[in-house]
């Protein structure tokens, strides 16, 4: 019966497997390429695996030469047979065939890497910088005005090459979409890159994959992979600068952002706000999480964000302010409204 | 166990088989003596709980617009922390203090890391020209960062004469700086009494 129990986890894992963020997926190109090394390596080895296993029992089974007390007797030799000289050869042969597979599937695969972009299709160029403890995505193109900032989300077109540029501002983070490729690891004082090229439509979930400190579980990442015409859609739509406020109340949160603390560290594109130390919140509401995955976006937990940050994130660098009531809802209002 | 005799003998007994010393009848190590040596360690130890503790998590901080008046506990509680230092200095590069005061040398604002303070040096005054400014530039910063982070820049800038606790302050700057870490650096003098008379503010 404990050992039934004990397999439970076992048969649950599998069940981890698809979704958001597994390490099996084959959404992206890279994901795929390692995911097929995987397999084979899985098979052959597996393969070996049995063989060696049948050989053992077999030769347990078969076993020669006996004392009368059941100990091997050291003299007696069993003799060669022919048979067993060529199961031999067979398995050196295939040992030498198996390694030699396993080293050249490591190499092709190692080299399909190393050329992410063959046919030198365009690409998108991001610049992604880890945070303690979010993610810093800046988006540039050939027209620098065309250029625009988000955080904790990052849209790709399908189909085509990203090229992501990986920095970081205080410690070691490292950026991981199972779904699409490996690890890169970003570092304080150097550019990593890392080329993405996501073949199917669908959402993500990427995830800091380096120790960063207090709150390293909360530094997640939405991986949005759209369809050609939307990422453009949805391109124009993020170059935008902000809408302005309209309502008694989105104008009181916006003279309260951009005259007391939120805008000493936050950037709404189209204002007076630049700062570059928070995220940027141009366009909030499009996004689908706040705080890096911690919270999803909406009217309720934007207020327990704003209102006592540190009981959501212990130790995040949202300080906490001390809005009475009024200036709670303001805010949150006018935030609402950077759709 | 306090004569110096007995410590001696105690001592002789570390360091058996020397055979020249005299004939000391070996002390055993009492129960005593041995409670003595944890307690000892452990009160070395306890000068270093301290100096990382931080609120993070618990009650959130109120913000108290009172004005900042000397004798202020948190003076103590800021000023000796590794922590409130190390938050400090990621403030100033954040809130661009660089801009006007570079990184403790001065420029546009006076230097931070000498010993003359023109509005006084005491953690309290300190705070009190980030908060509400001071004429001939320093701008006031009580609506722009909250008052915790106040305290902290203070506490860094005082980190910068090597002034606070030396097991406090950061061994390793995060700006680029050819300088020495602030912990080899000497301790400058606090004379916060020395204000500069009237008339000599003109840096």
């Amino acid at each position: 019966m404990i050992r039934r129990v004990a397999l439970l986890p076992l048969l649950a894992a599998p069940a981890g497997c698809g979704g958001l963020q597994t390490i099996g997926g084959r959404e992206g190109r890279d994901a795929a390429i390692i995911n097929d090394l995987f397999t084979i390596f899985c098979i052959v080895t597996a393969l070996f695996f049995v063989a060696v296993m049948a050989f053992l029992f077999a030769a347990y089974w078969r076993r020669k030469g006996h004392r009368r007390d059941g100990m091997p007797d050291p003299l007696e030799v069993p003799a060669r047979t022919g048979a067993l000289r060529i199961a031999l050869a067979v398995w050196t042969g295939a040992v030498v065939a198996g390694l030699v597979g396993l080293a050249l599937a490591s190499y092709f695969t190692d080299r399909s890497l190393a050329y992410p972009n063959p046919g030198n299709r365009p690409v998108v160029s991001i610049e992604l910088i880890g945070n303690q403890w979010w993610w810093d995505v800046r988006y540039h193109f050939q027209d620098p005005s065309k250029n625009f900032r988000t955080a904790n989300e990052l849209h790709l077109p399908a189909g085509s090459p990203a090229m992501v540029y990986l920095k970081a501002n205080d410690v070691i983070h490292s950026f991981w979409v199972p779904n699409l490729a490996g690890k890169q690891d970003l570092i304080p004082g150097r550019v990593n890159d890392i080329v993405l090229l996501p073949t199917k439509v669908g959402h993500y979930r990427g995830q800091c994959a380096e120790y960063c400190g207090l709150q390293h579980a909360h530094m997640a990442l939405d991986v949005i992979v759209d369809s050609p015409q939307d990422f453009a859609r949805w391109m124009e739509s993020q170059s935008r600068p902000a809408t302005t406020p309209a309502t008694p109340r989105q104008i009181a949160g916006y003279d309260f952002f951009m005259n007391r603390q939120c805008s000493s560290c936050h950037a709404v594109a189209g204002t007076r706000a630049g700062a570059g130390v928070g995220p940027d919140l141009t366009h909030l509401m499009s996004r689908k999480t706040i705080a890096a995955g911690t919270l999803p976006n909406g009217t309720g937990p934007l207020h327990a964000w704003i209102a006592d940050p540190q009981g959501v994130k212990p130790g995040t660098n949202m300080p906490y302010i001390g809005l009475n009531a009024d200036e709670l809802h303001n805010v949150v209002a006018y935030l609402e409204s950077l759709k | 166990m306090s004569s110096p005799f007995r410590a001696r003998a105690v001592g002789m007994r570390l360091f058996p088989g020397e055979g020249r010393g005299p004939a000391v009848r070996p002390v055993p190590l009492g129960p005593g003596l041995r409670r003595g040596t944890t307690l000892l360690a452990l009160l070395l130890a306890l000068p270093a709980c301290d100096r990382e503790q931080r609120d993070m998590a618990g009650q959130p901080k109120a913000e108290t617009k009172s004005f900042v008046t000397s004798g202020d506990p948190r003076s103590a509680e800021y000023e000796n922390n590794a922590f409130h230092i190390a938050q400090g200095q990621k403030w100033y590069g954040w809130f661009n203090c660089s801009g006007c005061h570079f990184h403790g040398g001065g420029g546009m604002g006076p230097p931070l890391m000498d010993e003359q303070w023109i509005y006084g040096g005491r953690m309290e005054d300190i705070v009190a020209s980030i908060l509400y400014g001071r004429p001939n530039g320093m701008p006031d910063w009580h609506d722009k960062i909250t008052e915790q982070q106040a305290w902290e820049l203070a506490a860094y800038v005082k980190s910068l004469s090597a002034q606070p606790r030396q097991d406090a302050l950061s061994a390793r700057a995060d700006e680029m700086s050819n300088s020495e870490p602030q912990t080899l650096q000497g301790r400058k003098k606090v004379v916060p009494e020395n204000m500069a008379p009237p008339g000599s503010e003109d840096r």
